[in-house]
């Protein structure tokens, strides 16, 4: 039963990876710098959640879902809304997730992701601002892991860009000190769109999009989000201490490069047809 | 923040109820088997629109150790909630009402399996809400339930179950989120068929004896139907798996598809012939 409870990893696939890598090949037939299948899967949470989407790129499957609050802005900025991306490694998605609460690999991937959003400047945060520094928009994305087979950073983001997209919310005004609903429905102002392209370095390869049996086998990942100006807008090493040469950070960053504009293109054709 | 949408009667004039179904009526219910590939086994259910996943893994080796039961699998269930499924959003941290439902449905569960099988092991059970309204722990036993056959745990029995509630003096079946707030009353329960013996009981609310016992009575009945929906479900998931369709699957690293292979030789060579 699929049991990898011990992370742990047979010198038997190292091997066949190595090997396989050597030639050109990956576990799963793909090329170095192809992506698995992506399906994204819109407002699944329709009744509860103000946006919310599945996607599943492989084997791998997130949800994220966003509620939109009112509350306090932070003092330093009390005319912008908040945007807050939160994920939990949920042990419903692998034997790996283990019960407790958030350890270093569920905080990074909340981290990176919520850094992608952040850094993009993906929300319009000044036009989350009902009364200055008393009253703004909180916009929380949070992300569960579904089902784990790798990757599970750029999964999350596309996951979290299209809850955003799909996001629509009650307006709110303040009548009395009270705040009620117009009654009108809001659209998120999104401006902006990064999405976190991932790649694992394996010897002297790099390939995007790891399954993860890449995952246990690589000595680091790099990630990198690309914004709609093909910017990039976040950076994250991790996944291991193996240093990585400026060739191949070159390298990747050619790799992401590549993939990003028809990422960002598939989510948006998918919103668009979800919402013919 | 969604308006206030308490509703003037929870039952019209004609006695239907705020969504249009009748007293003894469940709300539409689609159950699905196997949906989640890295479990040994799983199942999601959609009731009306509360949904819910719901995962097995095990038996297994239990951390921690001091948990361990020496003469039988420890099971463990952990009910979680996501942060929005729910109109306002709930707070990522486990709450004390988690912690309960996940005791009771690991309560309604655990007569129906043969822990005695794997001692010192422990069988999770995860299960996650990803829309709630209303009726969750109940439709979360049917997943769970369904989760653990997937699973391949031996069972006596699917588990089912549904809550009965009451609003203006008459008996509900499987209350909506608005039947649940602002109704009179909440029953859920769970039995084992074929015998009917209830393996969840709570109450909140006002009933009499004899409203009780014609509740419980109501649950039972419909319990019988939901076991029937359980087995249909079951047989979906594994019936469906010819030769021709499993080529079709990515099979690469799959352990479970494996094992599910083999319960299904049977049942494909018949339908090949």
């Amino acid at each position: 039963m699929g049991d990898y409870s011990a992370e742990t990893i047979s010198h038997i696939d190292r091997d066949y990876i190595a090997d396989l890598l050597k030639r050109g090949e990956r576990v799963d037939g793909r090329k170095f710098d192809m992506y698995r299948p992506l399906e994204i899967e819109l407002n699944p949470v329709a009744a509860k959640a103000e946006g919310s989407a599945i996607v599943r790129l492989g084997g791998t499957t997130v949800i994220a879902g966003v509620k939109v609050l009112v509350g306090e802005p932070y003092s330093d900025n009390p005319n912008e809304g908040v945007v807050m991306v939160t994920a939990e490694l949920a042990p419903i998605a692998s034997p790996l997730f283990e019960l407790g609460p958030p350890r270093e690999n569920a905080i990074e991937l909340a981290r990176v992701v919520d850094r992608g959003v952040r850094e993009s400047e993906t929300i319009d945060v000044k036009q989350l601002c009902i009364e200055e520094g008393k009253r703004v928009y909180m916009v929380f994305a949070d992300v569960y892991t579904l089902e784990y087979d790798g990757n599970l950073i750029d999964a999350s983001s596309m996951a979290v860009n299209a809850a955003l997209l799909t996001t629509e919310y009650d307006e709110m005004k303040v009548e009395d000190k009270d705040v009620v609903a117009t009654g009108k429905k809001l659209k998120l102002p999104v401006q902006n769109m990064a999405i976190e392209h991932t790649v694992s370095k394996i010897g002297d390869h790099i390939v995007i999009d790891p399954v993860l049996k890449e995952e246990f086998v690589q000595d680091c990942r790099l990630t990198m989000a690309i914004d709609d100006s093909e910017k990039f807008t976040a950076l994250q090493k991790g996944g291991g201490s193996g240093p990585m040469p400026m060739s191949q950070i070159d390298e990747a960053m050619d790799i992401a490069l590549a993939r990003s504009k028809e990422i960002r293109k598939a989510i948006r054709d998918a919103v668009a047809s979800g919402s013919e | 923040m969604s308006p206030d949408d308490k509703p003037d009667n929870l039952i019209n004039a004609e006695g239907l109820r705020v969504d249009g179904r009748r007293p003894d009526e469940l709300r539409p219910v689609e159950m699905k088997v196997g949906v989640l590939k890295q479990a040994d086994g799983s199942a999601s259910i959609r009731q009306g629109n509360t949904y819910i996943l719901a995962a097995v893994y095990g038996p297994r080796e239990l951390h921690p150790r001091h948990l361990t039961l020496n003469d039988r699998a420890y099971l463990r269930v952990v009910y979680r909630m996501a942060t929005f499924s729910v109109p306002d959003r709930k707070r990522p941290a486990p709450s004390r009402r988690e912690r309960e439902i996940s005791m009771v449905i690991a309560n309604a569960l655990e007569p129906a399996l043969f822990l005695e099988e794997f001692p010192r092991a422990v069988v999770d059970v995860f299960i996650q809400v990803i829309q709630a309204d209303g009726g969750t722990r109940c439709a979360s036993i049917n997943a769970a339930s369904l989760a653990l056959a997937d699973a391949g745990i031996p069972m006596r029995t699917l588990v089912p179950s549904v809550a009965v509630g009451k609003a203006q003096g008459t008996l509900l079946l499987d209350l909506g989120d608005a039947e649940d707030k602002y109704g009179e009353g909440d029953i859920p329960l769970a039995t084992l068929p074929p015998q009917d013996d209830i393996t969840l009981l709570q109450q909140d609310g006002h009933f009499t004896k004899e409203e009780l016992l014609e509740a419980i009575e109501m649950g039972v009945t419909a319990c019988k139907y939901m076991h029937e929906l359980q087995k249909e479900a079951l047989k979906q998931a594994y019936a469906k798996r010819r030769p021709a369709d499993d080529a079709e699957v990515d099979d690469e690293d799959d352990d479970d598809y494996e094992d599910d292979l083999e319960t299904d030789l049977g049942e494909s060579d018949l339908e090949e012939e």
